[in-house]
């Protein structure tokens, strides 16, 4: 049953990208990349609900855990939200019209390399599955082959493939220190490392947890590797940019979950946790002072990306059953309010043709639908009640207090004011501004003054031409209600699951 | 453990072979032509598959012997041929803006090989090899990721930094041969595959840096900022 399961999960985004590559029609792919998603978020539902304890499959290569199938539950999540979300963005690119094919395959291979991430139980696999998650992606990123698109791809990929090699160099170094204990030749496997951990040399596992974590840190957008990761989300469509931050960090973050497991099981140092935290407490300071001085609207959203897997972070390095609940609360909440996030900057984007915030000026007025959804989501992405992001940071900082990093708590607490001042003011400058910098982009064009016609008139007629359809609509829908659900209603089965997967943490409470 | 009991021929073998790559690395470092960088990238290649292939005669590892093949095969032939193909398409001979002088990063590639010794050598005693290949070994697979950062850092052009990427790789691919020799056989294949993968991007994203930036230096990528 859960075999069969698991091979729809993977099979079906890999068949709709050969389907869409095959049958050359727009609107097939658009269908049957929407048809994998569906089924996609159907059987990660399934397999996080049918659950027994952690299982095996394909001679130890695969795993099914309380932790991967919760991540694999986010990542499909978002790619179903995407893909309803895509359909209708991408039709509104009519330059992009032709590669269209090309964009849903490119689209169903990435959600099917980060499906199998959280699937891999042999920790070279995984960091294999990784990698691949970024060559796919970097297509994806400078999909729209603009000048800032393909800069934007190249930094990435650049930067996230030295950084995973460092996260390889770890990989071995576990191997290695496995390998003194084990015997030369064994599979490496979560479960064979966390066994032989207790024998293993405590320096010489430090270093290469420290390696890995800066490895798929880098990945995860931690700062200071974060550098890739406002210029990917930014450069990309917004479904891609939805799909990175909602799903693939997640997938990252995972790895470094696993590993440090291995390291608490390998000795009873602090440090890790520490450093873990510390890179937690750095991002989200450095997304603080960038949020507050953003001028991109979907730059703004990618450094919220970094404050939350800074806070993310934050709560794996606290560890402990509480601090694992929360963080995998929170890891939900982020991918639906994230994708939000992007489809409202998408459609903003594309309404009034700029990226920049200083150009957009009256959303509530003339896009009530977008604007209000987009508004509760900026409301829910700062951490305000009652939305599931408050419960899920607030319990983060009740666990972290009973933790030695306790300090950290207060530089989070002190933190998310600043970005919730900072992040919401950009907001009240594009709702409720009066159009400073041009007069006439904001308003219909025929109503204006005489002299008043610029440069800026056919901007603005093009603008107003534009409608976001339901397909853009419907899918923010879809992220808001389960958040606010998620705010005011913590279910009890949530509890149970958090718990088996800090048990599989070894929840050993600190 | 294999290092634990090594006739001391096989250990003076390890460490020429190991000390070679690491000098090749420099000879990258200290050079500012393009095609001298590959044919130092392939040399070293050649080195690694050499140097997995000794492994595995005097480590009884017989499936390191395939993967000896297989690496002069894919690093050492069809990775530099692929690289090659995007030199001759660019046109592109030599670094045309230097960060920093190939004398200057000598230097500093010598203090990051110091750096990586004190480490090594420290991880060593620790875990008593202290004096063993194990050191040179950890030392080698280091400074090769801390040169290959270097490269990454202080040069601009394309391919450059796609060679400071493989450097790294290669790196650890050594390091491995002589810390991990028993390292499972699927491992390595899917590496070697997932690094032709990556040329076979990176051919792909060169093509469109050309296309759309018209210029294949990372100098022209500073748009996105902030």
């Amino acid at each position: 049953m859960t075999a069969g399961l698991l091979i729809a999960i993977v099979a079906a985004p890999i068949v709709a990208a050969i389907i869409s590559v095959l049958i050359r029609v727009n609107h097939v792919g658009e269908y049957v990349n929407l048809g994998a998603a569906a089924v996609c978020l159907c059987v990660a539902l399934m397999l996080a609900f049918t659950r027994d304890g952690p299982r095996e499959f394909l001679h130890g290569y695969v795993l099914v855990d309380a932790l991967g199938a919760w991540t694999l539950v986010c990542t499909a999540v978002v790619y179903f939200l995407a893909s309803i979300y895509a359909v209708g963005y991408m039709r509104l690119l009519p330059e992009e019209h032709d590669r269209l094919p090309q964009f849903y395959a490119l689209f169903a291979l990435f959600a099917a390399t980060m499906v199998c991430g959280p699937l891999m139980n042999n920790i070279g696999v995984y960091w294999i599955a990784i990698e691949l998650t970024t060559l796919v992606s970097t297509f994806l990123v400078g999909f729209e082959k603009g000048q800032e698109a393909i800069e934007a791809a190249w930094k990435y990929i650049i930067v996230v493939s030295a950084g995973i090699s460092l996260a390889l160099l770890g990989t071995v170094l576990f191997y290695w220190a496995g390998s003194l204990v084990i015997g030369p030749t064994y599979d490496i496997t979560w479960d064979a490392l966390r066994h032989a951990a207790p024998q293993m040399n405590p320096a010489l596992t430090q270093m290469a947890f420290l390696l890995v974590l800066v490895g798929y840190g880098t990945k995860a957008g931690l700062a200071p590797m974060h550098t890739w990761l406002p210029d990917a989300h930014s450069e990309g469509p917004a479904p891609v940019s939805a799909m990175l931050s909602g799903a693939l960090l997640n997938t990252a973050m995972l790895g470094v979950a696993r590993f440090l497991t291995i390291t608490d099981a390998a000795s009873s140092s602090l440090l890790p946790r520490t450093v873990l935290v510390g890179f937690g407490a750095f991002s989200l300071f450095v997304a603080a002072l960038f949020i507050v001085r953003q001028r991109g609207i979907k730059r703004l959203m990618a450094y919220s990306s970094v404050e939350h897997m800074g806070v993310l972070a934050m709560g794996f390095g606290f560890g402990g059953p509480l601090a694992i609940a929360a963080v995998l609360y929170h890891m939900l909440n982020h991918s639906l309010n994230k994708s939000l996030m992007f489809f409202g900057a998408g459609n903003v984007m594309r309404l009034f043709g700029t990226k920049d915030i200083d150009e957009i000026r009256g959303v509530w007025t003339r896009f009530p639908v977008t604007g209000s959804l987009w508004l509760a989501g900026a409301v829910a992405i700062t951490g305000a009640p009652p939305f599931g992001l408050f419960l899920s940071e607030f319990t983060l900082m009740r666990a972290g207090l009973a933790t030695p990093n306790a300090w950290a708590v207060y530089v989070l607490l002190v933190l998310l004011i600043v970005i919730f001042i900072g992040f919401l003011n950009h907001f009240r400058l594009m709702y409720f501004a009066a159009p400073a910098l041009q007069q006439n982009t904001s308003r219909p064009q025929e109503a204006t003054l005489p002299g008043a016609e610029g440069g800026e008139v056919l901007p603005a007629t093009v603008v107003s031409s534009i409608r976001p359809s339901l397909w853009m609509t419907v899918p923010m829908w879809l992220a808001l209600l389960p958040v606010f659900i998620l705010g005011i209603w913590w279910p009890q089965g949530l509890w149970h699951f958090f718990e088996m997967v800090a048990t599989d943490l070894g929840g050993s409470s600190r | 453990m294999l290092l634990a009991h090594l006739s001391p021929l096989a250990a003076s073998l390890f460490s020429l072979l190991a000390i070679g790559s690491l000098l090749l690395a420099f000879v990258m470092l200290g050079s500012r032509w393009l095609k001298d960088y590959l044919l130092a990238f392939t040399a070293e290649a050649w080195l690694i598959a050499l140097l997995s292939g000794t492994v595995g005669y005097y480590g009884n590892y017989h499936e390191l012997y395939y993967i000896a093949v297989l690496t002069a095969v894919f690093r050492g032939m069809l990775l530099p041929y692929l690289i090659w193909r995007i030199i001759v398409r660019l046109e592109v001979e030599r670094e045309l803006h230097v960060v920093l002088q190939p004398s200057s990063s000598l230097v500093l590639g010598a203090l990051l090989v110091l750096f990586a010794f004190v480490i090594s050598n420290h991880l060593g005693n620790v875990l008593g090899f202290g004096g063993t290949v194990v050191v040179l070994a950890l030392t080698v697979m280091l400074s090769m990721k801390l040169i290959g950062f270097l490269m990454l850092a202080v040069r601009q052009e394309a391919i450059s930094q796609v060679l400071g990427l493989l450097i790294l790789e290669n790196g650890i691919f050594l390091g491995s041969q002589i810390l991990v020799p028993g390292m499972p056989m699927l491992i390595e294949l899917v590496l070697l595959f997932d690094l032709l993968v990556i040329v076979v991007c990176f051919g792909v994203l060169v093509r469109y840096l050309v296309a759309q930036v018209g210029s294949t230096s990372s100098r022209e990528l500073r748009r996105l900022v902030g």
